[in-house]
């Protein structure tokens, strides 16, 4: 059977272009790799190689024909013992019609209209119960992370630690302190300076299957990591069909610490939440801080977890359990409340709980949430409680243009519009870099004023 | 010391050469590529067979992207099959592979089926990612195959990822990672071999020098462009190898795994090599002359000398070698039926494997 050639694409946009010279006539013998014309693209003049042995049969486009569409037979290749008088006759240089078997499928109107399947939903579990009569231990931050992986890494020999002074100098904020000395440096893992590539190594390192944690020193140096964390390990496992994921944890402190200047004082959290295939974690509470940590690094995906440095130091009561695991994913309530609904996370908390405490003395009854994870984001409890207060702060540390609080604003409005009694207002860093000079810094800042005039401005008090 | 003079084409060294000790002197022999061993017949046949379908995969892949059953990126290894499969016949099983979007033939060569590749190159459901990866991002756990990679650099990290894996576990895997000379002037190529020589990581770094990343060629991007001497700064060997010779690849390739797998650490094996087509399909590839292309198929081509061989030494027949030919257009046109009437992922695809 004679060898229809086709007029090919050649490259990802072009759907038609111009024929400019046939390098072989008819009669002439071609293999496989010979160049049979020139065609001019969109982009530049291309080569069109012929794929199959044969005898140029008969050249159906003359050269110089302009907008040759795709797919239409220019020319035909006869194989040994053919003769042209098995060509028909040729189709017309422009509109051709299409080989009908050997046609790409094109965007098909019923697809383009195809109503996209909705997402589905995942459910959050509760929290655990905390049996009656568990001993609280006062417990800072830091020792509640550390505990995490301490205990983690006893349960799984799989999990290990790896980041800039890590081991010998015990953490450069002292998370990972013991750590060295109980499980060794097989297990804790000192890197070289070079965040791009121990990001890689740990994603390589979880796609044979370890479940690296990756200590960042700060989440401002991820930034030179960030195409290993999104393009890598977030991507991987849809652009696998689901064969090869990403098991591993991002965690170091993130945000403004003290008097740090510009490039040490970003908070990440909505970078990282805009992300499908991460999980995001960014923790108030130490006991928060143990029980998700813990459930990251169980985690089969790639979850970044925000710490703080300021709340390193700060206490809070920890349940002594063996086991104390918490669900990704789900928010807490940190106060009950009737009035007002105010969102934080992280730090952004430290502002909420004074403003709360505050706003009761002025008898305003504040619901406070901590979202505590952003990605996935637990949006049912704070619409439910909205549905109940009728009015919305949202507090953070981080930018404020394009922030976690502008939107749960956007999803608040579109799916609890008529419960609202008033804007929603959201409170965030100023849209400046961090400055060094200590007044600036605060007035970089957010602050409890701020939150408390926001919650009397949607109460319209 | 002074760059290689970028070769000209008729200027190749025909086998490998230049074998560059490392600064612990503990590394591989010297390698001179005197004594390239020859092939057996089985082998010489093995490669032969492994190359064409590689060949015939690549040609018929750019036909499909031409008649518009492939979109998008689409990136031919047409002229460097012997790396992989000189490559693949040193590796054991076990042995990662990683590379990064110019792969269809690495995935060919660890025996990933036709089939399933061809079907993700036109985003069907039976394509390996299930048509959600497309020509640059495919896995295989099955065959260790971890992708696929898009942006140019960031499989060496990873790759430097899975020897640390091994070593981790102790067993007695190497990890593969292949790059391009484009990639080799990326920083965390440099931030991974630091590591990897730190370690003592078992991984071949491979630079598949084809002598033009994208449309620039290494005398334009790089100022070293012996690119097995780009380890010496961190200790880490070298050897330069005549990649369209699939038995110099294989002896090349033979000594570079056993000394990872001895625990001496990673080596870098630079393949001179060269792609015929353009960096994609929609490069009409005008920084080279058609001369020095034509020139290569005619006097290098990594297939050719194998039939040669297998013709002369008697080892195969014209008409044995035709037979060869049809089964492997077979297996091709097979994966080219498959991929064109399976049918798309069903749109409940969009919402899965995102997460598990």
């Amino acid at each position: 059977m004679p060898i229809d050639i086709l007029m090919p694409a050649l490259s990802p946009t072009m759907e038609e272009g111009t024929l400019s010279k046939w390098l072989k006539k008819e009669g002439d013998k071609v293999t496989s790799g010979d160049v049979i014309a020139e065609i001019e693209t969109d982009k530049a003049t291309m080569e069109v190689e012929a794929v199959d042995e044969g005898v140029i049969g008969k050249l159906l486009i003359a050269a110089g024909t302009e907008n040759v569409k795709v797919n239409t037979k220019i020319a035909v290749l006869l194989q040994d013992g053919e003769s042209a008088d098995a060509i028909g006759s040729p189709a017309p240089a422009k509109e051709a019609p299409k080989a009908e078997a050997q046609a790409a499928p094109e965007e098909k109107p019923a697809a383009a209209q195809a109503s996209v399947p909705a997402q589905p939903k995942a459910e959050a579990a509760a929290d655990p119960d905390i049996p009656a009569g568990t001993e609280m231990v006062m417990t800072t931050v830091r020792e509640a992370l550390r505990d995490a992986m301490a205990e983690e890494m006893r349960r799984d020999e799989d999990v290990f630690v790896m980041g800039e002074e890590v081991a010998e100098y015990q953490g450069a904020y002292k998370i990972t302190q013991g750590l060295l000395q109980e499980f060794g440096p097989r297990r804790v893992v000192d890197t070289p300076i070079t965040e791009h590539g121990f990001a890689g190594v740990g994603v390589g390192a979880a796609m044979a299957g370890l479940k690296p944690i990756v200590e960042f020193m700060t989440f401002n140096f991820a930034m030179q990591a960030i195409d290993q964390i999104i393009n890598s390990a977030a991507k991987t496992l849809y652009m696998s069909g689901g064969q090869m994921g990403a098991p591993i944890v991002f965690r170091g402190p993130n945000g403004a610490a003290a008097r740090v200047g510009a490039q040490h004082s970003q908070d990440y959290a909505t970078w990282y939440s805009q992300i499908p295939g991460l999980k995001v974690v960014m923790p108030y509470t130490a006991a928060d801080a143990k029980g998700l940590l813990k459930a990251a690094i169980r985690d089969p995906n790639p979850v970044v977890f925000l710490e703080n440095e300021i709340l390193y130091g700060h206490q809070f009561e920890v349940p002594k359990l063996d086991d104390f695991v918490l669900p990704i994913g789900k928010a807490r309530i940190h106060k009950k409340g009737n009035d007002v609904t105010i969102v934080s996370f992280g730090i952004g908390m430290t502002y909420a709980v004074k403003a709360v405490a505050e706003l009761e003395k002025e008898g305003i009854d504040v619901e406070l949430i901590d979202l505590r994870t952003l990605r996935p984001m637990d949006l049912p409890t704070v619409i439910e409680s909205v549905k109940k207060t009728g009015r919305l702060v949202t507090v953070e540390e981080g930018y404020p243009q394009n922030s976690v609080g502008t939107e749960i604003a956007t999803r608040v409005m579109q799916q609890a519009f008529d419960y609202l009694d008033a804007p929603i207002l959201t409170i965030a860093g100023k849209d400046v870099p961090m400055p060094y000079a200590a007044n600036l810094e605060k007035l970089a800042l957010p602050n409890v004023g701020e939150v408390v005039q926001a919650v009397k401005t949607v109460c319209y008090k | 010391m002074a760059p290689t003079k970028t070769a000209s084409v008729s200027g190749r060294k025909p086998a490998a050469k230049s074998a560059i000790k490392s600064a612990s002197k503990s590394s591989a022999k010297e390698f001179t590529g005197k004594n390239t061993p020859d092939f057996g017949k089985d082998q010489d046949l093995h490669a032969y067979r492994e190359m064409l379908l590689i060949r015939r995969f690549e040609e018929k892949a750019g036909q499909l992207y031409g008649m518009g059953f492939i979109g998008g990126f689409c990136h031919l290894y047409i002229g460097q099959e012997a790396v992989v499969v000189g490559m693949q016949m040193a590796q054991q099983e076990g042995d990662q592979v990683i590379t990064a979007y110019r792969d269809h033939g690495h995935m060919l060569a660890t025996g990933m089926s036709a089939r399933g590749v061809m079907a993700e190159l036109t985003g069907r459901k039976g394509g390996y990612s299930r048509g959600k990866g497309g020509s640059m991002h495919m896995f295989s756990k099955e065959k260790h195959f971890y992708g696929g990679h898009g942006i140019v650099g960031a499989q060496v990290s990873l790759g430097t990822g899975l020897a640390f894996a091994n070593r981790y576990r102790g067993n007695d895997s190497v990890s593969v990672a292949y790059f391009g000379d484009g990639a080799a002037n990326q920083g965390q190529v440099y931030e991974s071999f630091n590591m990897a020589a730190l370690w003592k990581l078992p991984i071949v770094y491979i630079v598949e020098n084809n002598r033009y990343a994208m449309g620039t060629s290494t005398a334009r991007a790089t100022a070293q462009s012996n690119y097995s001497l780009r380890g010496s700064g961190f200790g880490i060997p070298g050897i330069q190898v005549d990649g369209m010779d699939v038995r110099a690849v294989k002896a090349a390739g033979d000594e570079a795994l056993e000394h990872c797998r001895s625990g001496q650490g990673p080596i870098i094996l630079e393949m001179l090599t060269y792609r015929y087509r353009g960096h994609s399909m929609s490069d009409p590839a005008k920084y080279r002359s058609k001369d020095e292309v034509q020139k290569m198929r005619s006097e290098h081509d990594p297939i050719e000398q194998v039939r040669l061989r297998l013709l002369e030494k008697g080892w195969a027949t014209e008409d044995e070698l035709k037979a060869i030919d049809k089964d492997i257009r077979d297996v091709v046109s097979d994966s080219a039926d498959f991929a064109q009437a399976d049918p798309e992922p069903d749109p409940s695809e969009l919402y899965t494997d995102i997460l598990l």
